[in-house]
């Protein structure tokens, strides 16, 4: 039970929280809004790649992590922050290239699991 | 027939409905009209591959059936009038591509059904002896075209209405024992420039209004000649403004108004929302609940108006606003 005991619970709530509001707001969105899921979607990502690019988004990854890492936001972060690193690297063609190198991981594995589920599942009439 | 006034047509002979049918989804089979309906769905693919085949073959067994319920030949069947919501209006035209009878494809969005009943006695009046009209809506097809992919999953607004899964159909005679269409009274499109496409109650109720209070003037008629006024598909949202926007222009409809769309749902226990719609909700309403009650002559003046939004996917998308239409036909007994 060593490992009950190196759980920092402390981070885990302060995650759980980030992300919990982060998706309060896409919450208040649908709401109180006109927005459509798409919209809200792509607000999102967007406001994540300008607060990452601008560095805020950085402070409440450092804060949250995952919480912050893991919602949609979090993905936009990514963008940004590849695109930077990879024009340190390689120039101004990092501006179009890092961005996608650095969310090739997530992009890959939703396609990859997408597919997996279309194959095994079949859409059914939601219940409400 | 007779022309009355601006969009009014009265009949010198009145078609009579001979027989209908109607077969529903498994959320309508859970709802407060199910005993009324011919058959009852268990899932809404009902063994076939996709939604859009399944609303096929629901259209296909509902007319198979109304014209099996009647008793009338196929041969003796003159004309075919039917629509759905699916572009190009594939259910009915796949659908029925075996019905081997002279087909007349309509599109009216949620009032395709009474379009087709206003269509098939003038045809009736003009020339048949018996003509069939149908209807269907199939609330996943609906989601995936109009709305969003049901994989998607995203929550849906409180104003927003749910598709019926269902097709309603009907045999116009010239001859019979009723219920009758006396009049009918054929909508302009009206446009008050709504464009939520989650709230189309408040954008087809101004064309209920519209064609409600040109019915009264073309046919010299009040609200209280009938037993009932009902339109297709406004829901709780656009019933309220309904009975608000005709109040305001001196027709109190309240004690005698009602909506399909609110009837076939229980609001509270099926978390439905805004109540029904779709092309299924005044077809399967009508056949499955008022027709019954027609014939029992516990309805003997029906007004029924089918009220449709004229939008698509695209139009959507590009920011249009929505047009509202409705039209109304006048069933006695």
């Amino acid at each position: 039970m060593d490992w009950l005991q190196n759980i920092d619970w402390f981070s885990i709530l302060k995650c759980f929280v980030t992300g919990g509001l982060i998706c309060v707001i896409g919450q208040i969105l649908i709401d109180k809004t006109k927005l459509t899921p798409a919209r809200i979607l792509v607000i999102f990502v967007t406001t994540g790649v300008i607060l990452g690019a601008l560095g805020i988004y950085q402070y409440i990854v450092d804060f949250a992590g995952a919480g912050a890492t893991v919602p949609l936001t979090g993905f936009g972060y990514n963008l940004a922050k590849g695109a930077i690193k990879a024009v340190k690297e390689v120039g101004i063609l990092g501006a179009f290239t890092g961005g996608v190198t650095a969310a090739a991981g997530g992009i890959a594995a939703a396609i990859f699991f997408g597919y997996i589920a279309s194959l095994i599942s079949k859409p059914k009439m939601k219940k409400e | 027939m007779k022309k009355l006034g601006k969009q009014t047509i009265k009949f010198d002979n009145p078609p009579c409905i001979t027989e209908v049918a109607s077969i529903v989804g498994p959320k309508e089979a859970n709802g407060p009209l199910a005993k009324y309906f011919d058959q009852c769905l268990e899932d809404e693919f009902w063994g076939e591959k996709t939604w859009e085949k399944s609303e096929s073959k629901i259209i296909k067994e509902t007319v198979n059936m109304v014209i099996a319920k009647s008793g009338i030949p196929v041969s003796d069947i003159e004309y075919c009038f039917a629509g759905d919501l699916l572009n190009q209006c594939i259910s009915s035209s796949f659908g029925l591509r075996e019905l081997n009878m002279p087909f007349l494809g309509i599109f009216g969005a949620c009032s395709t059904f009474v379009e087709g009943l206003s269509l098939g006695a003038i045809m009736i009046e003009a020339c048949s002896q018996n003509v069939l009209c149908a209807a269907s809506s199939h609330f996943c097809s609906a989601e995936k075209q109009f709305r969003f992919p049901l994989e998607l999953g995203n929550q849906r607004p409180q104003t927003s209405q749910w598709t019926v899964t269902g097709a309603g159909s009907a045999v116009l005679s010239k001859n019979g024992s009723g219920p009758y269409i006396t009049h009918i009274t054929s909508g302009k499109i009206v446009d008050m420039g709504i464009k939520d496409a989650n709230n189309m109650g408040a954008a087809m109720a101004p064309a209920a209004l519209d064609t409600l209070i040109c019915h009264f003037k073309d046919t010299g008629r009040s609200p209280n000649y009938y037993d009932a006024i009902i339109t297709g598909d406004l829901g709780h949202v656009g019933k309220e403004i309904l009975i608000e926007l005709a109040q305001s222009q001196g027709y109190n409809i309240k004690s005698n108004y009602n909506d399909c769309g609110v009837l076939i749902f229980d609001r509270e226990k099926q978390d439905t929302h805004s109540g029904g719609s779709g092309c299924g909700c005044c077809a399967t309403v009508f056949s499955g609940y008022f027709f019954k009650q027609l014939k029992d002559k516990k309805i003997k003046r029906l007004l029924l108006i089918a009220t449709g939004a004229l939008t698509n996917s695209t139009s959507t998308q590009q920011g249009e606003s929505i047009p509202g239409i409705a039209h109304a036909v006048s069933i006695e007994i």
